[in-house]
């Protein structure tokens, strides 16, 4: 819906932050730049969104970028029906709040032939309860540009993947045929059914995240912080044991402890650590003196080494 | 010059670092930096050192590094390497073969290296990274000094515009940390980039291997050194410098949320704006004032080179992508021909007359392109060539565009001065490319904006042949141009020529 006028006479807002470090402020700028380049050379752009912190630095930006107008693309959430319950309610009240066009995805096949995190063993389930329900649903939009939250320390196949990378019309990702990208000059040509995944915080890094979070005051899933809540201790991790479906092995005990999450997926594959660290400055603070990578409680990544270039070659995102 | 040179290489640091610190203007923006060198000068290791020892590795990766290679350099650190070489072909391969991005930080600021192979057949992905850095870092074994792989990625290096040269004079220890050698290998190393036009350069002797002037002083192993460590030159380093000129803001998009709002979104390459100022809107030259300078946060009464804004005129003007809003002093080129340098990506090559699409800024138009010199990366020299350009060949182009075409040269502006140039076949990004002059509007002759004193002349062809074939015309061969015609097309173009020659 159009704006009226008075509505668009820009005033200053009530509250005014201070401005952002020039750090900060430099990579705002960079992500800020990529989105209206991608909005204005692409003809059906769509913006992943998987209600995550680096979601939720992404969208804030991407509201940045096209201010005072709307977002001139839909969010897509692939939903695996795994995903934390506070996931799910998070995402209906930010879709609410900020009037933004949400489509929500999940592989029927999937569901229909009950493929499960428990049953399944993470790496199959991963394929296709998100990979292949990521080809289907961009397939089903037709969407020529895809925006995603990687960034370029998260891992080592991504320190090489480009702001916009380029993906086969099976959304295959070619690592050693990547386009050159030279200043912030981007290559926007694609060929139909081709299409590109366009990173804005490629430049970013999880401190970057968690600082830009603090500074703009950026609403998360209260995972993040730290809690009282009930776990259970299988492979090495710590999961949370608030899903009825999750099945308590011979052995296994619900046990209670102040827990934390450094990333959301699906609950059952995602690791929680012990923290007391219940706010933002607690959480930073706890992540600057952190030996661990955020990415250690993420069972999908540790099957293999090189196991995310593999995923990222058959069109994880 | 030498003398002096000389006599302060071992404490190497130039003084612009110095003094902006002195002033107390200590840059915080993060610093791009590029490193390069040659395939065994230990650039993985410096990289990984760097990462490992600002702490930006933690347990888990380096667990996996040492369970992936089951080995640990004879310090009892992970092989960095691996740390580096993040895809799979590159660890069967053992080389670096893309440009990889790595992050780190100390208290005082954060960096962003582009970590580019060492491999001549990969040069393209050299100039990939040199294009958005501030500093190169370039090693050299101070057991073999400075090669011609050195002096290779120092002159593309140059080229791309990079104002900071730090020399990593690596493995020293190996040379029992002998200053003689690498007062040696500094020498001939400034001699060099200053004569590439590269004023500020920090030479440092460093073990990468044993940590040695990276992140921490070697006084014990090296008592002779007292200039900085590698992280000390980073943290004093300048970003992006050389934006001079008028305000720049290449148009990504229009803004139109309702009737009453017009606003003009891109990210301000060059200059800065405040409301009321006067613009006008190329290459179509309309004139307007600013009205507002809009972003999420507040209604601004600045914008400086780099922010992301939309700006809004105070009148209806048509403006649309790609067109350039610029300050009324200090007004960029127009026109339908340019001379540029570029560099080819690609193994096709760049074919000279081919229509290109050429994108610069926010901006697409066609092109084509006629190659007309090469430079010579083993002797730095340019030489006449005027067929196609092989893939990591560069050259010195002429631009022919078939409507107005608007840029600064590279020199004043990196972003309204550089450009890609696309395949219209396969789509794929061929060149980078790098303006350097405005041609006249008659193509065949030079204006003499970029420089003096040019002389048209209309020669037989066979005493044409003759001059070409001297030697002295053959050293200056880049200088010149030739047009070949007939007599009666000569006297055409001298009689519409007009002030233009």
């Amino acid at each position: 819906m159009p704006l009226s006028v008075q509505e668009t006479e820009i005033k200053n807002p009530p509250v005014s932050r201070p401005p952002l470090d020039p750090h900060l402020k430099a990579l705002e700028n960079e992500a800020i730049h990529i989105f209206r380049e991608v909005a204005a050379e692409f003809e059906n752009p769509v913006m992943l969104y998987s209600i995550g912190k680096d979601s939720s630095v992404l969208l804030h930006l991407a509201r940045k970028a096209f201010f005072p107008g709307r977002l001139p693309f839909p969010l897509l959430h692939i939903d695996t029906t795994w995903k934390f319950k506070e996931m799910i309610e998070f995402r209906d009240q930010i879709a609410e709040k900020y009037d933004l066009d949400l489509v929500v995805h999940t592989n029927r096949r999937g569901r229909d032939e009950n493929i499960t995190p428990f049953t399944h063993g993470s790496a199959f389930y991963t394929d296709v309860m998100k990979t292949e329900a990521l080809r289907q649903a961009l397939d089903a939009g037709g969407y020529d540009a895809a925006f995603g939250g990687a960034r370029r320390d998260e891992e080592a196949s991504r320190a090489k993947e480009r702001i916009y990378s380029f993906r086969t019309p099976d959304h295959k990702w070619d690592p050693r045929n990547q386009r050159p990208e030279l200043w912030n000059v981007y290559n926007g040509m694609v060929r139909k059914g081709e299409s590109v995944r366009a990173f804005p915080l490629s430049n970013w890094t999880e401190v970057d995240i968690w600082r830009y979070i603090q500074a703009e005051d950026i609403p998360l899933v209260p995972l993040y912080y730290a809690a009282e809540r009930p776990y259970v201790e299988r492979d090495g991790m710590m999961i949370l044991a608030a899903d009825p479906r999750l099945e308590l092995q011979p052995g296994e005990e619900v046990k209670h402890g102040s827990i934390r999450f450094r990333t959301l997926g699906c609950f059952p594959l995602t690791g929680a650590i012990r923290s007391t660290a219940s706010t933002l400055d607690e959480v930073i603070s706890e992540l600057e003196i952190a030996t661990v990578s955020e990415r250690q409680g993420r069972a999908i990544d540790r099957d293999q080494s090189g196991s995310m270039e593999k995923k990222k070659r058959e069109g994880y995102f | 010059m030498s003398a002096t040179a000389t006599s302060t290489v071992s404490s190497a640091t130039i003084l612009p670092f110095v003094e902006a610190a002195a002033r107390g203007q200590r840059d915080t923006r993060p610093l791009r930096l590029i490193t390069c060198g040659s395939v065994d000068d230990g650039k993985s290791t410096l990289i990984g050192r760097l990462l490992w020892d600002t702490k930006a590795v933690k347990e888990d990766q380096a667990a996996t590094l040492a369970r992936d290679s089951g080995k640990q350099n004879d310090l009892g650190l992970p092989d960095f390497a691996l740390l580096l070489d993040g895809l799979q072909a590159e660890r069967e391969q053992g080389i670096t073969i893309d440009v990889a991005y790595r992050y780190f930080a100390t208290d005082r600021r954060s960096f962003i290296v582009a970590d580019t192979p060492g491999h001549e057949q990969y040069t393209r992905n050299m100039a990939t990274g040199a294009s958005t850095a501030d500093l190169a870092v370039l090693l050299a074994d101070a057991r073999a000094g400075i090669l011609e792989q050195t002096r290779r990625h120092a002159t593309i290096a140059a080229l791309m515009g990079i104002k900071q040269f730090v020399l990593a004079v690596n493995k020293v220890d190996l040379v029992n940390y002998d200053k003689a050698i690498f007062e040696k290998i500094s020498h001939e190393f400034r001699e060099f980039a200053l004569a590439l036009g590269v004023r500020q350069i920090t030479a440092i002797p460093m073990s990468a291997l044993k940590g040695e002037n990276v992140v921490t002083a070697a006084t014990s192993a090296m008592p002779w050194y007292d200039g900085p460590t590698l992280i000390e030159t980073l943290e004093l380093a300048t970003a992006r410098s050389g934006q001079t000129g008028g305000f720049r803001l290449p148009v990504q998009r229009v803004s139109r949320p309702g009737e009453s709002f017009r606003g003009y979104q891109g990210t301000v390459a060059g200059g800065s704006i405040k409301p009321g100022d006067s613009v006008v809107v190329l290459p179509a030259g309309t004139v307007a004032n600013v009205k507002q300078i809009v972003t999420f946060d507040l209604v601004r009464n600045a914008a400086v080179s780099g922010d992301a804004i939309t700006l809004v005129l105070d009148r209806n003007v048509d403006v649309s992508r790609g067109d350039l809003i610029v300050s009324i002093e200090g007004q960029p080129m127009t026109g339908k021909a340019f001379d540029a340098q570029i560099v080819a990506l690609q193994p096709g090559g760049i074919e000279p007359g081919k229509r290109y699409w050429l994108k610069t800024g926010s901006r697409r138009q066609r092109v084509s392109v006629e190659p007309w010199s090469q430079l010579e990366l083993k002797t730095g020299a340019w030489a006449a060539h005027a067929g196609a350009l092989a893939m990591n060949a560069i050259g010195k182009v002429r631009l022919s565009f078939e409507e107005q075409a608007v840029f600064d040269t590279y020199e004043q502006n990196r972003t309204t001065g550089a450009f890609i140039l696309i395949d219209p076949d396969t789509l794929n990004t061929v060149a980078g490319g790098m303006i350097t002059a405005r041609r006249g509007e008659l193509g065949g002759l030079y204006r003499g904006d970029a420089d003096g004193q040019r002389v048209v002349l209309s020669l037989p062809a066979d005493l044409a042949e003759q001059l070409m074939a001297s030697d002295l015309f053959a050293s200056r061969r880049d200088e010149t141009e030739i047009r070949r015609m007939t007599a009666h097309e000569a006297t055409e173009l001298f009689a519409n020529a007009g002030s233009d020659i």
